[in-house]
């Protein structure tokens, strides 16, 4: 520690930091606008320069190590001066368009310039014109207005990891952008928005909508992935106009995905369903309330009296709230059946009976930057969950070797230290050979299962590398599983290595999954569990059961069976071919062809509700703005339903009242399975030669019912038209070229693609994203057949 | 992209540093791409941060901040007149306004015979000789216009 004195005032600091961190520790203010708590120093704005004592100059706060006894005065007139000075300078070049600029109210620049510009300008000249550059449908730019502060460069080397901006040319030439033009594609662009002092860069989709001093903030939750990001939803006159991350250190820190950032745009989407409908002669026609739920209660009293109470199902989003979820399952439970569950992107459910109290990522998101290891498994980390995956950058940063088993060799903002790119079928396998090395490594003995699953294939040297280091980073090593894994028909097997393998060496072991599947586990809205993991002793049909074997009636929760469900061709057959489907939903969908009921649900920024993330962390937020239309908060609907149904202990008058029926204390998050119990290998398939095994991704942007409908981002370039990726060799094989149209085929689903030559992809595969209404009748992953259109 | 020549000559450069620190060969693998090709294209520095492990825009960064890089097709020679002050002070502007009257370009443009660009350029640190300009490789310096002419002369 070292102690000295800002204006008078005795400081201590870290050894080796800057000035400007114990100003800002001791609540002193120094100007600045280069300088970012989370970004690299690199003093080139000025704005920051104080007088220290013995120096003969002023010093850049933000670069001057802090010394013991130094003496720093940062309003003394040599430092305002200098102060002065580098604003008069900043603002030669800077346009007077306040008024027409987004970034009014919310400027570093303009706040400053209050404080330390003059009343008029000296400068004589013409200013600097810079051309604005298209960075894509996000980020809006005016690049006149740029001060070259760098730290939206600084953003894209340090953090996102994918540098695309830079600073071109020199002096008064200089200039920043991409050069050669193209859009920025990564996942966390939106954060440059942020970054940027001035009104530079700015976001597009909100662009000229509303004056920053108009909003209002609603701290609130991100309903897209297991990170569950804070953020504040921007509120004028009851519409959500923007989004901002919510600072949390333990969480997202100061960060937001694009995917967070840009969903609120499908809220006030012209496809939201906003008034009550019912089916009548085969016609949607729009009703009241009242007579919907009347509908509602008729059409699934009347099933349950014909067929029985098992005969009817619920399948929810993933995103629901745990107040929801846990009325869900209290009245899908009250009537009688246990056919309830939200796994809709899960195929194998084996392992159900020794499933932990919740899914998890098996540690503290916080905790991931010191890992030592980390084995990903079937997952496209940095866009499934782009904070996860910027830890682990950080963690690679660190010290961490990073591995993956993975499908596809996905482009990540890390090095993988090694790799194992094989077909999905082999997962099972390759994972095993990991095992059975590392038990030899270290002297274990393991379940003779997992030799079965290894078979005669000999142990590559990836696998080898993978096992040695996972020897050695020990208790300091994370397992992921990702959505690769999960939608994978041997999910069990792949979930049982992997604990075998973590076992071993004492690692977590954990699956990244949506922003509360944990709160649905602890609300007992799975078919075999009840409220906090209780024994349920009359076990339902699972997801994957209710999207095969047709019920009479379905509740659907925020789902779109077609593009939510892993295999979401029979999942739509099966439930539009029930007798009676009731379709809970913020929006229009493609199971409004089927519903015979709609009733509009509150989106997440409408309803007062608990996330809890993939870490066990609970976190309940309040609405934002009133529900659209006729909308109302799921709570509450299924509140009147229980009632309406007669059931005991449907009387709550608020969402905190539900959730005061759990209770949460402690959730460690350990994703450990109870017990061991490896399932032997199936028999070897034959398959045909000439078939390709379809790798089945759910691009970040096809996720979920939200970002389905948000514009922006299904506009952007992260986000490409749904195409058949196969290697060139493959390609070649096949006797097909880049942009080829292509039949696939699977079962006697035929969907007519273009071929895209993409050497990510093993041979033997094919890549067919699902999530688009274009692919869906493929259905899930599978052999696949192509065929020249 | 480039030849083998060009090639080793890159890779020498790229040992002489930590095998982390591949990028610090940028400026040497810039000059050795521009010595065989005359000047860099877009490609040609897409193919320099692809041997280097580092992002286009890295390159493009360099390229543009240092003068002597060509991104534009350059003349076979390239006169560099430094305007900075110490040449300005002694007349620069006579030699700028000489050069590009007898060429009949203005700064930064190439003679239709693509004999000679014409560059401004930051001080090169030859200001006791100011005014000067630098002809590919080489130095002149307490230019006149009977100077440059007879520099000239001597040019292919
Ligand atoms: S665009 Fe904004 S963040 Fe980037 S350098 Fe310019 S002022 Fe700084
Ligand atoms: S904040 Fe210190 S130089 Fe920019
Ligand atoms: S000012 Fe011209 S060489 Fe230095």
């Amino acid at each position: 520690m070292v102690s000295f004195e800002i204006d008078g005032k005795k400081v201590e600091a870290e050894e080796g930091s800057m000035v400007i961190h114990a100003a800002d520790a001791a609540g002193i203010y120094i100007p600045r606008f280069c300088y970012h708590k989370k970004l690299s120093i690199a003093a080139n704005c000025r704005m920051c320069l104080v007088e220290v004592e013995k120096a003969p100059k002023p010093l850049p706060a933000c670069a001057t190590p802090v010394v013991e006894g130094m003496k720093v005065f940062t309003q003394s007139a040599q430092a305002i001066d200098a102060q002065k000075g580098t604003m008069e300078f900043l603002l030669i070049n800077h346009p007077l368009d306040c008024p027409i600029c987004d970034q009014g109210g919310e400027c570093e620049l303009q706040d400053l310039a209050v404080g330390y510009g003059g009343d008029v300008s000296r400068f004589q000249e013409n200013k600097r014109v810079v051309l604005n550059k298209d960075l894509g449908t996000l980020i809006s730019t005016d690049m006149t207005r740029c001060i070259h502060c760098t730290r939206c460069v600084r953003f894209g080397q340090e953090i996102a990891g994918i540098m695309e901006l830079g600073a071109t040319g020199r002096g008064e030439h200089m200039e920043i952008g991409t050069y050669i033009e193209h859009s920025i594609d990564s996942e966390l662009s939106g954060n440059v928005i942020d970054l940027c002092p001035v009104g530079a860069l700015t976001s597009k989709p909100f662009r000229y909508s509303a004056r920053t001093w108009e909003l209002n903030d609603v701290a609130a939750v991100s309903p897209h992935d297991a990170v569950g990001s804070n953020l504040y939803l921007q509120v004028r006159r009851d519409r959500v106009m923007r989004a901002l991350p919510r600072d949390n250190a333990a969480v997202n820190e100061c960060w937001l995905s694009d995917r967070d950032r840009f969903s609120y745009e499908a809220l006030n989407s012209e496809q939201r369903l906003v008034l009550p409908m019912i089916r009548v002669n085969g016609e949607l026609q729009a009703t009241d309330w009242k007579t919907a739920l009347d509908f509602t209660v008729k059409g699934l009293s009347k099933v349950i009296d014909l067929c029985g109470s098992d005969s009817i199902g619920a399948l929810a989003a993933s995103n629901a709230t745990l107040e929801e979820y846990y009325l869900l399952q209290k009245l899908v439970r009250g009537l009688g059946s246990s056919n309830i569950d939200h796994r809709l992107r899960q195929s194998d459910f084996s392992h159900d009976a020794v499933a932990p109290l919740f899914p998890s990522i098996g540690l503290p998101i916080a905790d991931i930057e010191q890992q030592q290891g980390v084995l990903i498994i079937g997952s496209n980390v940095r866009k499934e969950q782009p904070i996860i995956g910027l830890r682990l950058r950080k963690a690679f940063l660190g010290a961490a070797r990073i591995m993956a088993i993975n499908a596809v060799d996905y482009e990540f903002s890390f090095d993988l230290a090694h790799k194992v790119i094989t077909p999905p079928k082999q997962f099972v396998a390759s994972l095993s050979r990991i095992a059975k090395k590392l038990a030899n490594e270290t002297g274990t003995t393991i379940p003779a299962a997992v030799g079965d699953w290894a078979g005669d294939v000999a142990v590559s040297d990836s696998e080898q590398d993978i096992a040695k280091v996972l020897a050695q980073t020990g208790n300091q090593t994370a397992l992921l599983m990702g959505q690769l894994a999960v939608s994978h028909e041997y999910y069990d097997s792949i979930y049982q290595i992997s604990q075998v393998i973590a076992d071993m060496i004492g690692a977590t072991v954990g699956t990244m999954l949506s922003a509360n599947s944990a709160g649905a586990w602890l609300a007992g809205c799975v078919p075999h569990r009840g409220v906090l993991g209780s024994t349920e002793n009359n076990p339902g049909l699972n997801a994957g059961q209710m999207q095969k074997q047709s019920l009479k009636a379905y509740i659907l929760f925020g789902v779109e069976p077609e593009l939510d469900c892993v295999d979401g061709a029979n999942a739509s057959n099966a439930i539009g071919s029930a007798d009676f489907v009731v379709n809970l939903s913020s929006f229009m969908s493609s199971a409004s062809d089927y519903a015979d009921v709609q009733l509009p649900l509150a989106a997440f920024s409408e309803t007062s509700g608990t996330y809890i993330n993939g870490e066990g962390r609970v976190q309940s937020f309040g609405g934002a703005v009133s529900p659209k239309g006729e909308a109302r908060p799921g709570w509450k609907i299924l509140r009147v339903l229980g009632n309406m149904f007669e059931l005991d202990g449907f009387d709550y008058t608020s969402s905190p009242e539900v959730f005061a029926e759990l209770d949460l204390s402690n959730l460690e998050p350990s994703a450990k399975l109870r017990e061991v119990a490896i399932m032997a290998p199936p028999k070897t398939e034959t398959t045909s030669e000439i078939d390709l095994e379809r790798i089945c991704e759910v691009p970040l942007y096809a996720s979920d019912p939200l970002v389905r409908r948000a514009h922006a981002l299904q506009a952007c370039a992260d986000n490409p038209p749904p195409a058949a990726r196969v290697n060139a060799a493959q390609a070649k094989e096949l006797n097909f070229s880049s942009g080829t149209k292509i039949n696939a085929h699977m079962g006697a689903a035929i969907v007519a693609l273009e071929l895209i030559i993409d050497d990510r992809i093993p041979n033997g595969c094919i890549l067919i994203p699902s999530g688009y209404p274009e692919t869906a009748a493929l259905g899930g992953p599978g052999m696949t057949r192509v065929v020249r259109a | 992209m480039l030849n083998q020549e060009s090639l080793n000559r890159i890779n020498k450069e790229i040992a002489k540093y930590p095998v982390a620190r591949k990028q610090s060969a940028v400026m040497a693998a810039l000059h050795i791409a521009q010595e065989e090709k005359g000047w860099l294209s877009n490609e040609v520095m897409d193919f320099v941060a692809e041997l280097l492990e580092i992002r286009p825009i890295q390159v493009y960064e360099v390229a543009t901040f240092y003068s002597m890089y060509e991104l534009a097709p350059a003349g076979k020679h390239k006169i560099c007149i430094c305007t900075n002050v110490s040449c300005m002070l002694c007349g620069s502007d006579t030699v700028v306004a000489h050069l590009e009257k007898k060429l009949g370009v203005k700064l930064g443009q190439t003679t239709d015979d693509g004999r000679f660009t014409l560059k401004e350029v930051e001080c090169l640190a030859v200001c006791g000789g100011a005014p000067m300009m630098q002809i590919d490789k080489q130095c002149y310096e307490n230019l006149t216009p009977e100077k440059i002419d007879s520099i000239l002369e001597t040019l292919e």
